[in-house]
């Protein structure tokens, strides 16, 4: 298959970028995006060429690493994947592919299509934890939690923070990613003590952070490549309005 | 050679985890405040670590080369975590996990680690389960289990196919809360590149700011390596593409003996290689030998007609399938441990039965498991795997059997630690897959997981202590003393030299190489002959690496290929270590295969009379051989067999 790549380039967070277009010839329908872009970058470096930097590690869609806004949509276009599990044949040959980084605030760019999203971590560090230390914590099954309870708090807690809903929300909204965390110990019996407190601080730092609010697009829900519910932002309001009363 | 002493406590093997505790040095706490510990490395042993370290109070700095602490190659792990919680009442108790774990290491591994690994799995599924990891649970609200290769009870513990992420962002949450506390200082693409060496103890490391390419010096009173195993060596494997061995291979060449390197695990449910363009290989979890059974064609014509895509498995009758490891291990059946079933797989395709375009794989067939149960339960329990699977290869295997063969997944060897994980490098410590201790030429399904978060949780920062109270009275230490500015200055010189070759080849098309020459002559099978050309290859490669290799951009600034560049250069090292250990080891042994070895039914013929024994192999500098150490493994507690699991 050939295609035409229209790719973001842009030195540093402080240089201008711009779309350069390349040429890319006898992809196989088998092969992985990444694997496409893995081509593309040989023969940038055979002709002393810079290569063109992407985050990328396990590719195998649960490091979260990889982040291509891809034809407009974040991973691409298909339902319930990162890119690295995007394949050539989800393609036409001859397309015209453009190829750009996350753009929000909160996710400054490091070069070309990476960015950096340490964000989250400070969000995670705001609370997404129950404080136990190691060690004195009573059996694993002294605690008795319905299947239907940790099945939905492993739902949520399937979130592997790529930052596609932040990449796809108009407002740049980081709502599903701290609902996720939220209602992940929301629903377990472990993290109630200090879910007020949670809350309150993940939810502010995210707002410090310059993430943007969430309007109920939905569109991060369409788009996260662990299919995570927007429900998850009902129990997280429902969790937030719950501390501000009590 | 040098003398080598595992420290293992006296005492009998179920006493001496608990005598140690009890009458080791421990560092009180206004103390603990004055000492700084480097943890290299953020998946599940190093965060694990460096989250119970800073609730004890010590200074710790952790390093990742990725994004993000979460994104540590753990996070892959799928199918589980093994603990002998005996929850199912079916016979299990930690003597017995233990004995699996030694004879599944096919009695390579040393019997006080282990017993000590298995006492402590249950105390990792408390840890967990407290910290909101979401366990699959029963009905009944308690926690649920399944079989895994190697045992004959259910011990394994898991989160549907994502145990390795749930448990990664169980130690990244503890690790987050400490970053928050201000006990840990977190380095985000970050990535060692040397030990820093003062008077004869490891005080500090030299990395690389990966986004601005500035040389930085860090002290610590003690440094801990957790930068996992070295299965990219071989280019294709189930490993995240960033996942390297330049820690471990900067402190061998510092003096920490290296363990066992030959001993690399090949995991037999992968999907199989499909084109030369192809950057990884995707595991599917073992987990998902509990339901399906392996097959290939029983008669050559029928296995010719299907890679000619004139015949489907499905149209296969029963009668001409060859379940192949039913039929030679009843006992265990498709639950044999990884190595067996990666050997069978090759047999079978070796001699031409196999499927697949290119004849390099077989059948796992769900067919017999979703008439049996339904297709809702088979999707509640690997759903995700399937979906993966359909992702990738094009085909649903609900309907159809999945194809699958070996790859390499794991490496059991790393560097040689003693009983406290520290190495031959006084102050430097190596944990998780790093290190070579657990597992011995094989590791068990859902072991790896347990033996991370063992080494991070539970043993580490103990034994640590030991170590660092001593060392009390040792103030911090300036980034400018010499033998700081002399690692700094030779890592500089490294990258310098790298950048200034300006050749004609790319850094991958040199791993790529490197990567055949492991596989075809160092991988699943080998001989004398192949390892000994395999090391004559890897030298000449290396010297062309080194005049003709490709770095393009500059040191000072984000560089992807000047990372892999780095890492490919020490990888290019370490092949040549595994092959002169596969070659000195003139035995089969779990994942170490030398076909001069077998018995007369094909199985790991082991010499325990000349090679029982941890082969600890010592940097003699640059051009020199490496020399060989023995430690011996001594079984007062195992009687040591020939693995049977028929």
């Amino acid at each position: 298959m050939d295609f035409t790549l229209k790719i973001w380039r842009q030195e540093n967070a402080q240089a201008k970028g711009k779309f350069v277009t390349y040429k890319i010839s006898k992809i196989s329908e088998d092969c992985s995006f990444l694997e496409m872009l893995d081509q593309l970058n040989e023969q940038l470096v055979d002709k002393f060429d810079h290569p063109v930097c992407f985050d990328h590690d396990c590719r195998e869609g649960i490091c979260g690493m990889c982040s291509l806004y891809i034809n407009g949509r974040p991973h691409g276009n298909d339902q319930g994947i990162t890119t690295c599990q995007l394949h050539m044949r989800k393609f036409k040959d001859g397309d015209t592919i453009v190829i750009e980084p996350w753009r929000a605030k909160a996710f400054p760019l490091i070069k070309d299509l990476v960015v950096d999203r340490v964000a989250f971590d400070k969000i995670i560090q705001e609370g997404g934890y129950v404080s136990v230390n190691t060690g004195g914590v009573p059996d694993g099954n002294a605690i008795p939690i319905s299947k239907e309870k940790s099945d939905l708090a492993m739902d949520a807690a399937q979130c592997i923070g790529c930052g596609a809903c932040v990449a796809t929300c108009k407002n740049a909204s980081a709502m599903l990613f701290v609902s996720a965390k939220v209602s992940q110990l929301a629903l377990l019996p472990q993290g109630k003590l200090e879910a007020k407190k949670r809350v309150e601080n993940m939810v502010s730092k995210m707002d410090e952070l310059g993430f943007g609010s969430c309007t109920n697009t939905g569109a991060c829900e369409a788009e996260c490549p662990k299919e995570i519910k927007i429900s998850n932002i009902a129990r997280l309001f429902r969790e937030y309005y719950v501390s501000t009363v009590s | 050679m040098s003398e080598l002493n595992s420290k293992i406590p006296q005492g009998t093997l179920a006493e001496k985890w608990t005598k140690y505790k009890a009458t080791q040095n421990l560092v009180n706490p206004a103390n603990k405040r004055k000492l700084d510990i480097i943890v290299v490395g953020t998946g599940l042993a190093g965060a694990s670590a460096a989250a119970s370290l800073g609730e004890l109070g010590f200074n710790v700095k952790i390093f990742c080369y990725q994004d993000s602490p979460r994104r540590a190659h753990s996070i892959a792990a799928q199918g589980g975590i093994n603990a002998a919680k005996n929850y199912q009442n079916d016979g299990d108790s930690v003597y017995r996990l233990f004995y699996d774990t030694i004879k599944g290491g096919d009695y390579r591994a040393r019997e006080a680690n282990v017993h000590r690994l298995a006492e402590v799995s249950n105390n990792i599924i408390d840890q967990c389960v407290a910290q909101g990891v979401p366990f699959a649970r029963e009905y009944g609200g308690l926690l649920d289990n399944r079989s895994f290769g190697g045992a004959q009870v259910s011990r394994t513990f898991y989160a549907r196919g994502q145990t390795g992420q749930q448990l990664l962002l169980g130690a990244y949450s503890a690790l987050s809360r400490q970053i928050k506390a201000g006990t840990v200082e977190m380095h985000n693409r970050d990535e060692m590149l040397d030990l820093v060496i003062v008077d004869g103890k490891a005080r500090g490391i030299v990395s690389r700011n990966l986004i601005t390419g500035e040389i930085e010096k860090h002290f610590g009173h003690a440094v801990v390596i957790a930068t996992g195993g070295y299965g990219n060596v071989f280019f294709l494997s189930t490993n995240a593409m960033g996942s390297n061995t330049s820690a471990a291979w900067q402190v061998y060449k510092k003096g920490a003996f290296f363990g066992n390197p030959c001993f690399t695990q090949i995991h037999p449910t992968c999907i199989p290689v499909h084109g030369d363009y192809q950057s990884k290989l995707t595991l599917m979890s073992e987990s998902l030998r509990n339901d399906g059974r392996i097959w290939v064609p029983k008669k050559k014509e029928d296995a010719e007609a299907v890679r000619q895509g004139k015949l489907k498995p499905t149209q296969i009758k029963e009668e001409d399938r060859d379940y192949y490891l039913e039929r030679r291990y009843p006992a265990f059946g498709n639950l044999v441990p990884r190595d067996v079933a990666s050997r069978a797989a090759k047999e079978r395709c070796d001699a031409g039965f196999g499927v697949g375009t290119t004849g390099l794989a077989v059948y796992l067939d769900f067919a017999t498991s979703i008439n049996r149960l339904g297709k809702k339960v088979i999707e509640e329990r690997y759903g995700n795997l399937f979906q993966m699977y359909e992702k990738i290869v094009d085909e649903n295997p609900y309907e159809t059997p999945m194809m699958i063969y070996p790859a390499v997944h794991y490496t059991m060897g790393g560097v040689w630690v003693d009983y406290e994980l520290q190495t031959t490098i006084p102050g430097l410590f190596a944990i998780g897959e790093a290190n070579f201790s657990d597992h011995g030429a094989n590791r068990l399904g859902a072991s790896a997981l347990m033996q991370g978060l063992a080494d991070g949780y539970f043993v580490l920062p103990y034994t640590i202590q030991n170590y660092l109270a001593a060392d009390i009275r040792t103030p911090r230490m300036s980034t400018d003393l010499d033998p700081f500015k002399e690692a700094e200055k030779s890592v500089k010189e490294k990258i310098e030299k790298l950048m200034s070759i300006k050749g004609k080849h790319s850094v991958d098309s040199f791993h790529k190489r490197l990567g055949k020459i492991m596989w075809d002559k160092v991988g699943m099978a080998r001989t004398k002959q192949s390892c000994s050309e395999a090391i004559s290859e890897i030298v000449a490669l290396r010297a062309e690496y080194w005049k003709d290799v490709r770095v393009t951009g500059t040191a000072n600034e984000f560089n992807p290929e000047l990372e892999k560049a780095l890492r490919v250069a020490d990888f290019l090292e370490l092949g040549e270590l595994m092959a002169r250990d596969a070659l000195n080891r003139e035995e089969s042994c779990g994942g170490h295969f030398r076909e001069e070895y077998q018995t007369e039914e094909g199985e790991a013929e082991r010499h325990d009379e000349n090679f029982m024994y941890v082969a600890a192999w010592e940097y003699k500098g640059e051009g020199q051989e490496p020399a060989l150490n023995k430690e011996p493994l001594i079984y007062e507690n195992i009687k040591v067999a020939q693995r049977n699991y028929k």
